[in-house]
């Protein structure tokens, strides 16, 4: 084991990928002579050169569209999108094209482009830098969506996208770059496909993913001090879901309570409630409680962004109820 | 054979493309109306020297991306009629096995990168498939091609930009039909000069007869010959007219009978057909034999479509993902 950064793990994977790779290659805004915009690829411009790495206009939609022809071409493009909210501009390619080429094409064209987005709360960047959009990405079929909220899936999820033959987004949580913690030397791939239980329990099940897994397993923390088993379930895949390991722990739980960065309505947390609903109605004791961001563009000062964002204590909060 | 019996050859091949692409719309107009197609259908009749003389310009490695009003563009790139045809009536044989319609014509085997239904939203498609070409040393060349609106939008900009900041081997090629839908070119851009205003980014940039079918073709061979060299892209701005409305949809309200009458004074068929007829090249029974191959063709093409089967629901979900096995 060694101690990291969720940055340094996040560029480990991309310098294993490019190394192992000739088709593969980066591109996107300051992602080269600065470094990337949170630091994340610094090093790679002088390691890899100016064809592999490549700085971009800002051109979001030009350059993820760009990424997604010359995934139709034959290389396997990391494209970087600066923050999730400057995603929007380029909503047309990645809706348009590249979760739907396959489809229309009656399966000629396969996109196997990966795209990396820094997204969510939690460093006072107010309301056009910090919110939480994946649940929208995860709403659209041809799309892979992953959440790295752990080292070890920071290191190991780009590996496996690029072995994916068609679109995987990446989101990755702006305000875990300077965590660090420890990762095991040998860590390498993943698997995309499951959610895993981070934390064993037996009362409630918090259900929680990105950027919302830290805050739930506070949470569970300090449950145990009041003698309340809490199982944690990271989602890790937003599309397709593993719906199956949260009907599994909300079996053996019979509570759940869903925490997600992102607003309410329409969210992945009313997905979730709905699968739980449709399959395990009656193996729940208490109603699904949802912990969510408040209904409000996240605010800049520190206090208020907190208050908008599902925190420890509002998490602990709604498992106190539905354990009752 | 001699540079001018070739060159007689050519424009005979070229007459050959442009008649089946004219007499193609002319039956899916026959088909729309009697409701064996539905959906949205965009015909390009009238701008049939555009598709013809751009494609032929192209070899068969390179890439093509288009719009949805691309039959003429699929046609001239060889995909069967038959698969078109199929493609426009939902059969498993279509070129996109049904799933796509008028507007989303794919062949990879060509190449044919289809078939894109936003506005604009092909042209970064197609500056990708030239940074793999040339990432991988491959010395091939993209064809975009898209409307004059498409000069209004974000990605057309951005799209220019790129491609020549990276030099990439792309021939932006401009079908300005003067009409983006339903609104005239000066009533949606202060400056109308677009091969003016690809110029501004750097590139290479020529405003063509689009409806001059030997112009437009030796255009495109110096554009996709300057790119294949290394040149950077180019931006060929091809001005032509559509004779009929937008879309089977469209009442065709904005433009006056005048107008379109003019333009069709300088119908591209006729004008390489009565070209040929008055040099010799071909003669009046010629011309009938002509418009008698390609009309058994279209006919071959219908029938073989309509008998073609449609794809069982069961398999509804399928190409969401890939299917790996």
């Amino acid at each position: 084991m060694s101690t990291t950064t969720y940055r340094e793990a996040f560029r480990a994977g991309l310098r294993e990928a490019l190394a192992v790779d000739d088709r593969v290659f980066l591109m996107g805004e300051d992602v080269g002579r600065y470094g990337g915009c949170f630091a994340v690829s610094q090093g790679l411009l002088e390691e890899f050169g100016e064809q592999r790495i490549r700085d971009t206009p800002l051109s979001e939609s030009a350059f993820v569209g760009a990424g997604i022809g010359a995934a139709l071409g034959g290389m396997r493009p990391i494209v970087e999108i600066m923050t999730v909210n400057f995603s929007l501009l380029a909503l047309d390619q990645i809706l348009n094209n590249a979760a739907t080429l396959l489809h229309m094409s009656g399966g000629q064209l396969g996109v196997p482009v990966v795209i990396r987005i820094p997204t969510g709360p939690g460093r006072q960047l107010a309301a056009q830098h910090s919110h939480t959009l994946e649940g929208w990405y995860a709403h659209i079929p041809g799309l892979r969506v992953v959440a790295p909220a752990t080292l070890a899936d920071a290191r190991g999820m780009l590996a496996t996208a690029l072995i994916d033959p068609d679109p995987v987004l990446i989101f990755e949580q702006i305000a875990l770059y300077g965590a660090s913690g420890e990762l095991a030397d040998d860590a390498g791939p993943v698997d995309l496909d499951h959610a895993v239980v981070r934390r064993p329990g037996s009362d409630v099940t918090l259900v929680a993913y990105g950027g919302s897994l830290a805050p739930a397993l506070a949470a569970a923390e300090e449950l145990a001090v009041d003698g309340v088993s809490a199982e944690v379930v990271d989602l890790r895949t937003l599309r397709p879901l593993d719906t199956e390991t949260v009907l599994e722990s909300v079996r053996r739980t019979h509570r759940l309570v869903v925490v997600d960065n992102g607003w309410r309505s329409g969210s992945l947390s009313a997905e979730i409630a709905a699968r739980v609903a449709e399959h395990a109605l009656y193996e729940l004791d208490a109603p699904v409680e949802r912990v969510c961001a408040v209904e409000v563009p996240i605010p800049y000062p520190r206090h208020l962004e907190e208050a908008a964002l599902p925190g420890p204590a509002d998490v602990m909060a709604a498992a106190r109820r539905a354990v009752g | 054979m001699t540079a001018s019996l070739r060159e007689e050859k050519d424009r005979l091949e070229l007459l050959t493309e442009m008649l089946r692409i004219r007499r193609f719309e002319e039956r899916s107009v026959e088909l729309y109306s009697s409701a064996a197609i539905r959906g949205f259908l965009h015909l390009c009749i009238g701008e049939e020297a555009v598709a013809v003389g751009v494609l032929q310009a192209l070899g068969a490695d390179d890439a093509v991306v288009s719009t949805y009003r691309e039959h003429g563009h699929a046609l001239a790139r060889g995909v069967p009629m038959q698969a078109v045809f199929a493609e426009m009536f939902g059969r498993t044989t279509g070129c996109s096995r049904g799933r796509g319609g008028s507007m989303h014509l794919f062949d990879a085997s060509r190449r044919f990168y289809g078939g894109n239904a936003i506005v604009a939203g092909g042209i970064p498609v197609a500056v990708g498939l030239a940074l793999a070409d040339a990432m991988q040393r491959r010395p091939l060349v993209t064809a975009c091609l898209f409307g004059d609106g498409a000069a209004a939008e974000g990605e057309f900009h951005e799209s220019l930009n790129l491609a020549a900041l990276w030099r990439l081997p792309v021939v932006f090629c401009c079908e300005n039909n003067q009409y983006a839908m339903g609104t005239a070119l000066a009533r949606s851009h202060a400056q109308t000069d677009l091969a003016l205003r690809a110029a501004s980014y750097g590139l290479r940039s020529w405003a063509v007869d689009g409806m001059d079918v030997l112009a437009v073709r030796d255009a495109a061979r110096l554009a996709v010959d300057t790119a294949r060299a290394g040149g950077g892209p180019c931006f060929l701005e091809l001005r032509t007219y559509r004779f009929r409305a937008h879309s089977m949809y469209d009442a065709d309200r904005y433009r006056g009978k005048a107008e379109i009458a003019r333009w069709r004074e300088r119908d591209p068929v006729e004008l390489l057909a009565s070209a040929l007829v008055a040099e010799g090249v071909i003669d009046t029974a010629r011309r009938a034999a002509l418009e008698a191959e390609v009309a058994a063709e279209i006919d071959r093409a219908v029938e073989a479509a309509e008998a073609a089967s449609l794809e069982p629901v069961e398999d509804l979900t399928r190409f969401v993902r890939s299917e790996v096995s």
